[in-house]
Order: structure tokens, then C-alpha cells, then sequence
């Protein structure tokens, strides 16, 4: 019994060892192995990033010991990825949002005090009825990220407003998928409908897969390298799909939209193209034909540095494979402002290539058809979000959350309150601190749910603690993709601290506005229950095996020579965009250099690692130790001129004015002299966060130079300067 | 002895350090140590590079010399197998098999006071399945099984591929593969 006891105190994650009373025992006890206890499992959907893969949690005596991946699961082959396998440390994280809490202002001086469920409820009730009542229900915004997003969503659109706008499409894949829909009337999806595992060639553009770790996009690459695909990356960097390719392109950083413009200058002047393809599907092949009929390999080699043999081979590369070749459409897309445009050019190449919806290039994603719960129609929206930001971007199709951001400043603002769920908005809008500020003053109200005390809680009135995703229920997974499945997410634990679930706030809040007919579940289960059993099975099966696969209905691709009507006005894929001619933009994409880097900055470069998600795992105590700070890379010339050593701190100061947290120097050859890189989502302020305050910089805080979409508000986050200050000692 | 060994693909390792957290959490590894890691080795000049990343552990070496310099017989090979294991009743602490493990494949010392280290999920391998590193691997570019078995996935791999395993010239037999 004792050594058991023992088991529990010293080896609890996160629970300081080298404090515990096991050292009293004396030492050297062996340890029972792991998994000798009682082991029990409960099925879960990953919550640490947004791709929404299905896991198992195993408890051994009541404490949580592993997550691991739903075999079952082909979403994401049955294996989690470095976060999700990491997923414990959300759980045990010491730094959770515990109790819900309130600013007071004590002493002139403002702070959160710990307050009851019902008082926070009932405040953030009253001014919600009150914004209704004097302005109305759509000047309430809604701004998100993740899975249980959908909760509040609902709550809102019962309420009668649908203003809503999130960071993953103004600040990450927006460009990508108006880029797309705007030429195949579809978009590149989420998880991304690419045929990698059957692909001949892979081209990736900026794309550095291995380094974001989207689970079925890892796996689906390593599948193809172990077939020998003929990999192309794009990329300043050598990044470390680039390390893995055939060819790496270390291309001139915001050159991309010329070579990809040379390469269907060859496809097209080498006559290489899929001639059936094309003739059978798009339209304004003739005036794409005249216009990239400039964009020579020669001509564009002295933007790109990308020699014009390489050019014509990789060209070459690309039309030998096709349609088992896919020019990776990207995820996070926002770079230079034309984004796009640059996402149209990827998705001409691909038409060009005859790979879209074809094996090896890309799939058609197909859901489970599953029946809504049957709840009270949504009162009409008197407005849409665009009416927030009349004129402007007239393809976005979403919220832009910068857009929503700047109309909710000043007294006479469009909105007059804020629900804020699972979104960091200080990390993610670039040069927002400001305007964050000025809103939070006028806005009548800003409520965040959130499991961490993230900086956006700092801006808050009301913060309500959620609990994290093992310790609720959420919606059923049911992503459109290769194999149609449903995963449950389900409690494994009871909720920690005074923790509520999303679906439990979502309903209280929905009670206190007269809105019960829409909550009509005492528990989420019961509404999980009804919809499983519309397709068969039940919340009982679900339970037991986590995920459900479900046969397709409907072909993988196109079939030969099928004639399909693709939703865009010509009902053809789009080479030349009438849509955006008649709005006044550029038809086919035109290439527009760079601003030129001012004299003693570098072009500040970013991504992911794989060990966090944005800045959201940052504090986790598993990853953190994975992954405790970012560094910036620079090159060994510019190292050499700044006198800058491997390990060094230093500052980086932005044309911003603004300067950074002190980050750490990596000198490495991986990056060119004229840019530095850093990963995102370091640099966080909020001293609860005990771990990662004040640990690495933040790269959103340094964009001095913010290149908006005119299509579609995208900010275009590369291309913005920074320099080096050095660090006192 | 059965001989166990781990063969990694540094074609479809990205270094991700899934394996490092798998461990972790499978093993309770206490904060602030870990059994395996990442290594990324790059080479050449802009743009003329090469880079390999290596998940790293203890190699179970078939000739161990943590095994044979360990003075109170803590250090051994697990029941007839490669597979070396510490007895934390029998360890002492006094890091002779730290010194003497070329790979410096051994955790300083656990907060219970002994020294710990990578033990190929030997709990789960009793039990037919991959340690824990291999199994949550997303790239699938770790591989376990026993060399003594020609049609084992390890063995083919070893047949059909050209491979390394680290500082060969030590004579210790490493069991940790890699892939090039």
C-alpha cells in the first residue's frame, strides 16, 4: 500500500520532485512498473491544436498517466502527434484559470477578484441584454478559435447575432482558401484534402511541414518520402522539409508569386500542361497563356535567385508526375498582402497540372451526413459582420478579425461587446496592443472563456474558466475528408478547480438571456446521444470505441472524363478570374516585388515548432521542457558582423519602434544573411503563465510592416524588418 | 541473448521529439530529466546543406560497459536479452556507469536516487509491444523488434537499407540504428 502512496507523490507530472517525502523513504525502492495498477481508458478528441485528432486517456489508479492515439482513428493513422501526446500537461497545468473572475478596480487600482458562477453569469447576462436592447444583438461579436468554439457560436446566433470573426482566417489560412475557392469553387479544406500518400511529386511552398505538425499532413509526407517522392521545397530557409527534398529552392524571400508565374510560363511554353484537363474544366487558359508569357525562367531567376535551369526541371518534375502532383496549397498563408493572388497561382498551377481531385494530386473530402439537433429556428440576423467594415474586402466570406478589432474602438464603435473564446489576440494580430487597449475601454463588455491565463484574459471584465478538453464534452468530430468518421470527445476526469465545460456555460448563459428552448439538454450527452443515433450508433458505442469510420458515398476523384460543374459563376475552374476583374482587381495574378530591406535590418521570418501550438502549449509543463524558448536564427555573416554567439541573448528592435523580450541567438547556416527566423508564440506577458512569461519573444508584437489583403483582409505578416539590440550583461 | 534493437529513419525523422514526450509520460520520467532526444546535425554552408535529426537514447549494447564496470551489479542485462536495466534496490549512485557509457546515454540521477535510463520499454516489450517512442512516432520512422529473427521488420530493414549506428569504435555493440 505504501508503495503506492509513493507512486502518486513522486511521480505526478508537474509536481515538484525533488520536494517530495519519496526521498524520505530512503531511495532506491524499485518503482512498480508503468501500467501494474489499475489502468482504465477513456476515448478523447485532441484539443492541443486544431486538427482535431481522436486519442485514448489512460488512467492508472484514478491519475492520469498517457494519451495516446485512437487506433482506429484514420484521421490521424492512430498516433498523436509531440502535443497530443503532451496533452497531460493541460490537464495538470498549475497555472489553469481555477475560479471565474471579475476586475475590480480596489484602491484606484484595477485587478480580478475571484468571483461566484452566478455572478459572472449573471454580469455578463445583464450587459448582453442591455447591448440588445439599446443597440442591438448583432453588435455583439463573437471572436474564436477551437473546437468548442461551437457552443457559444450557438449562443450567439439564439441571441440574433452572427458577427463573428477568427484569427485562423484573416491571421493564417484565409488567403489560402478564398485563393482556391475564388478558382474551384472549393477550398483546400481543414484537414487538407492533399493526396500525398499517393503523390509522384510534392511541391511545398513556404510550407514547412515537419515543423507544424499537422498530424495527417506529417504522415501522409513521410509516406510519400518513404515512396521516393520527388520533393520540391520553396522555402529562404532550409527548413526541414527542405532537408528531405529533391530539389530546395532557396528562394528570395517574397519572391514566390514569379516563380510560381515562370513555372506555368514552362509548363505552358513547353506545351507540358494536361491539355484534356484543362480544355474539359477551366476557362481564360488563352489569356493565362498570354500572361505569364513574360514571367520567362531567364527574367524571373534575377527576382527569385532560383536559377532558370532549375526553373524548367522542377517544371519538368512537376508535369512527368502529374496529376500525381501536388503544389501544396499552404496553411498559413498570410505573408506579403497579395496572398491571394499567390494561393490563385498555386491553384492555376495545379489546374495546369490536371491534379485537382485526380490520385496523387488532390482528394474529395466527404463528411457523415449528421442530422442537427432539432432546436427553435436562429432569429434573422439584422446584420452581418462585413456591415462592421462597409466596402472593404469584398471576398472575404468570414469575419476579418482585424476589421471587427478596429470597429469596436471609440464611444460611437459598431460593436459594443466582446465574447471572447480560446483566441489569444494579443500573440495573433499583428501591431494590435493598441487597439486592444482602446476597445477594451469602450467596449460595454469583454468576456473570455479560456483554460489559461492567457494575455487576452488581461483585457477581460469577466473571465470564465472552462475546463480543459479532457474533462468535457464537446461536439462530435465529423471533418469532411478522405475516410468519413465521427470521434467523441468525452469527459475522462471530473472538471479540476471550480472549471465548468463550454456547453454547460454556453447553456447558462443561454438561460439567464430567455434562451432555454435553445439549450434543451440537461447534459451535452443527451444531444451527442440523438445525433448518433440518427446515424446508428449511440453515445453507449461511441464510449466504448471513440471513433466510428463510415463507408464513402461518393468517389475519391473525379472519374475520366466526368463532367462536373464546379461552384464558381462559369461552373469551370477559374484561370482567369472575372470575379476579380469586376471588382477591380488583378484577374491573374501579377507578380510585385518586395519591399526592399532598409539599411541594418533583416527580414523577420517565423513559424512554427513542433513542440507547441501558437503560444497556447507554451506553458504546458510536458512541451515546456520539450521546449521552454524560441531562438532566433541567424547566419553565421550576420552573427559575425553583430558579434553575436551561439546562446547569446539579445533584443530585436522592429520599425515599429518596438523592441523585444531578450531572445536567444541560434547561429546556424540553415537561414540566408538577410533574414532572421524565430517560432511564434514566445514572449508572453501574462505573469500567470509561470513558466513562459517572460520566456523567448514575440514575433507578432515586432511587425512594423503589415501588408492588409485588399481581397480579402488577410494581414500579411512577412514582411515586416526587425534589427538587433544587443542585451546588456 | 535476444537480441533487441531499434532501427530509425533519419529520411522521415523531422527531430518533432514526440518520442521524447511518449517517454515521459509512459515512463514518469520526472521533470527536468528525459530518457531520449533530439539531435540535428547540419552540415555545409548556405545553401549548400545537409541536415540529419536523430531520436538518441541508450544503445543496449551487446557488449555494455556500464554493465561490466558497475561495481554492486546494478547495471545488467534484462533476462537474457540486450536490454540493460538499472536495479534501483542494488544502485548506489556512485556514476561509474555514467562515466563509462560512451554515449552518455544516462540520466544523471533520478530524484529517488538512482540513475535512470532509457530501459526500451522492457515492460512493454514482455508484453509484445513497441516501447513507447517507437509506437507514437508520427513519421513511422522508428522500428523494434529482435535481431535474431531474419524476417523481423528490424532485420529486413538492416538487409535492404544502408545504415550507421554511433561510435562503432568502442567496441560496446551498440543496438541503436540509423537509417542514412
Amino acid at each position: 500500500m505504501k508503495r503506492r502512496e509513493f507512486i502518486k507523490v513522486s511521480s505526478l507530472l508537474g509536481a515538484g520532485a525533488a520536494a517530495s517525502p519519496a526521498l524520505l523513504l530512503g531511495g532506491c525502492a524499485a518503482k512498480p512498473l508503468p501500467g501494474t495498477g489499475t489502468v482504465s481508458t477513456t476515448p478523447t478528441i485532441c484539443d492541443m491544436c486544431f486538427w482535431k485528432c481522436a486519442g485514448n486517456v489512460y488512467k492508472e489508479d484514478g491519475e492520469i498517466w498517457k494519451i495516446t492515439g485512437n487506433p482506429d482513428d484514420l484521421h490521424s493513422g492512430g498516433r498523436l502527434c509531440t502535443r497530443g501526446t503532451g496533452g497531460p500537461g493541460a490537464y495538470l497545468d498549475r497555472d489553469r484559470l481555477k475560479r471565474p473572475l471579475m476586475r475590480v478596480t480596489i484602491d484606484g487600482k484595477q485587478t480580478f477578484r475571484e468571483t461566484s458562477w452566478d455572478v459572472a453569469l449573471d454580469f455578463i447576462a445583464d450587459k448582453m441584454k442591455s447591448i440588445a436592447a439599446t443597440a442591438g444583438p448583432e453588435r455583439m461579436l463573437m471572436l474564436n478559435h477551437g473546437a468548442g468554439s461551437s457552443h457559444f457560436r450557438h449562443l450567439l446566433r439564439a441571441y440574433g447575432s452572427d458577427s463573428h470573426a477568427e484569427p485562423a482566417f484573416a491571421q493564417c489560412r484565409g488567403p489560402r482558401d478564398v485563393g482556391f475557392r475564388l478558382t474551384f469553387g472549393a477550398s483546400a479544406s481543414s484537414p487538407e484534402r492533399t493526396d500525398m500518400a499517393n503523390a509522384r511529386c510534392i511541391v511545398l511552398i513556404g510550407s514547412h511541414i515537419g515543423e507544424n505538425l499537422h498530424n495527417g499532413q506529417v504522415q501522409t509526407l513521410a509516406e510519400a518520402l518513404n515512396n521516393d517522392v520527388t520533393l520540391i521545397t520553396v522555402d529562404p530557409r532550409f527548413s526541414v522539409p527542405a532537408g528531405k527534398s529533391k530539389y530546395w529552392l532557396p528562394i528570395k524571400p517574397g519572391t514566390d508569386m514569379a516563380l510560381l508565374l515562370a513555372w506555368m510560363n514552362v509548363l505552358i511554353t513547353e506545351d507540358m500542361y494536361d491539355k484534356d484537363y484543362v480544355e474539359r474544366y477551366t476557362v481564360g487558359f488563352d489569356q493565362l497563356a498570354r500572361h505569364v508569357r513574360d514571367y520567362t525562367p531567364e527574367w524571373v531567376y534575377l527576382e527569385t535567385g532560383i536559377k532558370p535551369d532549375v526553373i524548367r526541371q522542377t517544371a519538368r518534375e512537376m508535369a512527368q508526375a502529374a496529376p500525381a502532383t501536388v503544389v501544396h496549397p499552404g496553411r498559413h498563408a498570410v505573408w506579403y498582402g497579395d496572398d491571394t493572388q499567390r494561393s490563385r497561382a498555386i491553384a492555376m498551377l495545379n489546374a495546369l497540372l490536371g491534379s485537382w481531385n485526380r490520385k496523387g494530386g488532390f482528394y474529395v473530402p466527404e463528411k457523415v451526413s449528421l442530422p442537427n439537433y432539432p432546436l427553435p429556428d436562429y432569429p434573422k440576423p439584422k446584420a452581418r459582420t462585413a456591415d462592421a467594415y462597409p466596402g472593404k474586402w469584398p471576398f472575404a466570406g468570414q469575419g476579418v478579425t482585424n476589421g471587427v478589432i478596429e470597429a469596436s474602438v471609440g464611444d460611437d464603435a459598431y460593436f459594443k461587446g466582446w465574447l471572447v473564446y480560446g483566441t489569444n489576440l494579443p500573440q495573433t494580430v499583428p501591431g494590435i496592443a493598441q487597439q486592444l487597449e482602446a476597445a477594451a475601454n469602450s467596449l460595454e463588455l469583454v468576456a473570455v472563456v479560456e483554460t489559461m491565463p492567457s494575455e487576452m484574459t488581461g483585457y477581460a471584465d469577466v473571465i470564465l474558466p472552462e475546463c480543459t478538453f479532457l474533462e468535457r464534452y464537446d461536439d462530435l468530430r465529423n471533418s469532411g475528408e478522405r475516410h468519413p468518421s465521427l470521434a467523441l470527445r468525452m469527459p475522462a476526469f471530473e472538471p479540476k478547480y471550480d472549471s465548468k465545460p463550454g456547453w454547460w456555460i454556453a447553456k447558462q448563459l443561454g438561460k439567464r438571456l430567455g434562451l432555454e428552448a435553445y439549450f434543451p439538454w440537461n447534459d451535452y450527452a443527451e444531444k451527442l446521444d440523438w445525433q448518433l443515433k440518427q446515424v446508428g450508433s449511440s453515445l453507449e458505442e461511441m464510449q466504448k470505441i471513440g471513433v466510428k469510420n463510415f463507408p464513402r458515398k461518393t468517389p475519391l476523384y473525379f472519374r475520366d472524363g466526368e463532367r462536373v460543374r464546379f461552384r464558381t459563376p462559369s461552373r469551370k475552374i477559374e484561370l482567369y478570374s472575372k470575379q476579380l476583374a469586376d471588382k477591380g482587381f488583378e484577374p491573374m495574378p501579377v507578380y510585385t516585388p518586395p519591399d526592399p530591406v532598409p539599411e541594418g535590418f533583416y527580414r523577420l521570418n517565423y513559424g512554427r515548432m513542433p513542440a507547441h501550438t501558437f503560444g497556447k502549449t507554451v506553458n504546458n509543463p510536458l512541451l515546456f521542457q520539450l521546449s521552454p524558448e524560441n531562438q532566433v536564427w541567424v547566419n553565421p555573416l550576420v552573427a559575425n558582423e553583430w558579434s553575436l554567439k551561439n546562446g547569446d541573448y539579445v533584443r530585436l528592435g522592429g520599425t515599429n519602434g518596438v523592441v523585444s523580450n531578450k531572445v536567444r541567438v541560434r547561429v546556424t547556416e540553415r537561414i540566408g544573411p538577410d533574414s532572421v527566423f524565430m517560432a511564434h508564440g514566445f514572449g508572453h506577458k501574462s505573469k500567470r503563465l509561470r513558466l513562459a512569461a517572460g520566456v523567448g519573444a514575440d514575433d507578432t508584437e515586432l511587425m512594423g510592416n503589415v501588408k492588409v489583403d485588399p481581397i480579402m483582409g488577410g494581414t500579411g505578416l512577412r514582411a515586416s524588418f526587425v534589427t538587433f539590440v544587443r542585451e546588456r550583461a | 541473448m535476444t537480441r533487441f534493437a531499434m532501427v530509425i529513419d533519419t529520411k522521415t525523422c523531422i527531430g518533432c521529439g514526440d518520442c521524447v514526450v511518449a517517454c515521459k509520460t509512459e515512463n514518469r520520467v520526472p521533470d527536468g530529466l528525459n530518457r531520449d532526444w533530439i539531435v540535428e546535425a547540419t552540415q555545409g554552408k548556405y545553401p549548400q546543406l545537409t541536415t540529419e535529426f536523430r531520436s538518441e537514447r541508450c544503445n543496449h549494447c551487446s557488449n555494455a560497459t556500464c554493465v561490466t564496470l558497475c561495481p554492486t551489479g546494478a547495471s545488467h542485462h534484462w533476462a537474457g536479452t540486450n536490454i540493460v536495466l538499472v536495479d534501483p534496490d542494488m544502485c548506489t549512485g556512485c556514476k561509474a556507469c555514467i562515466a563509462a557509457c560512451p554515449y552518455d546515454a544516462r540520466l544523471v540521477m533520478h530524484p529517488d536516487g538512482y540513475i535512470d535510463k532509457c530501459t526500451f520499454c522492457h515492460h512493454r516489450v514482455g508484453e509484445g509491444l513497441d516501447p513507447a517512442c517507437v509506437s507514437s512516432c508520427p513519421t513511422r520512422c522508428m522500428h523494434f523488434g529482435s535481431l535474431d529473427e531474419p524476417s523481423s521488420e528490424v532485420s529486413r530493414l538492416l538487409k535492404t537499407r544502408e545504415y550507421k549506428v554511433l561510435s562503432p569504435e568502442t567496441g560496446n555493440e551498440p543496438n541503436v540504428y540509423y537509417l542514412i
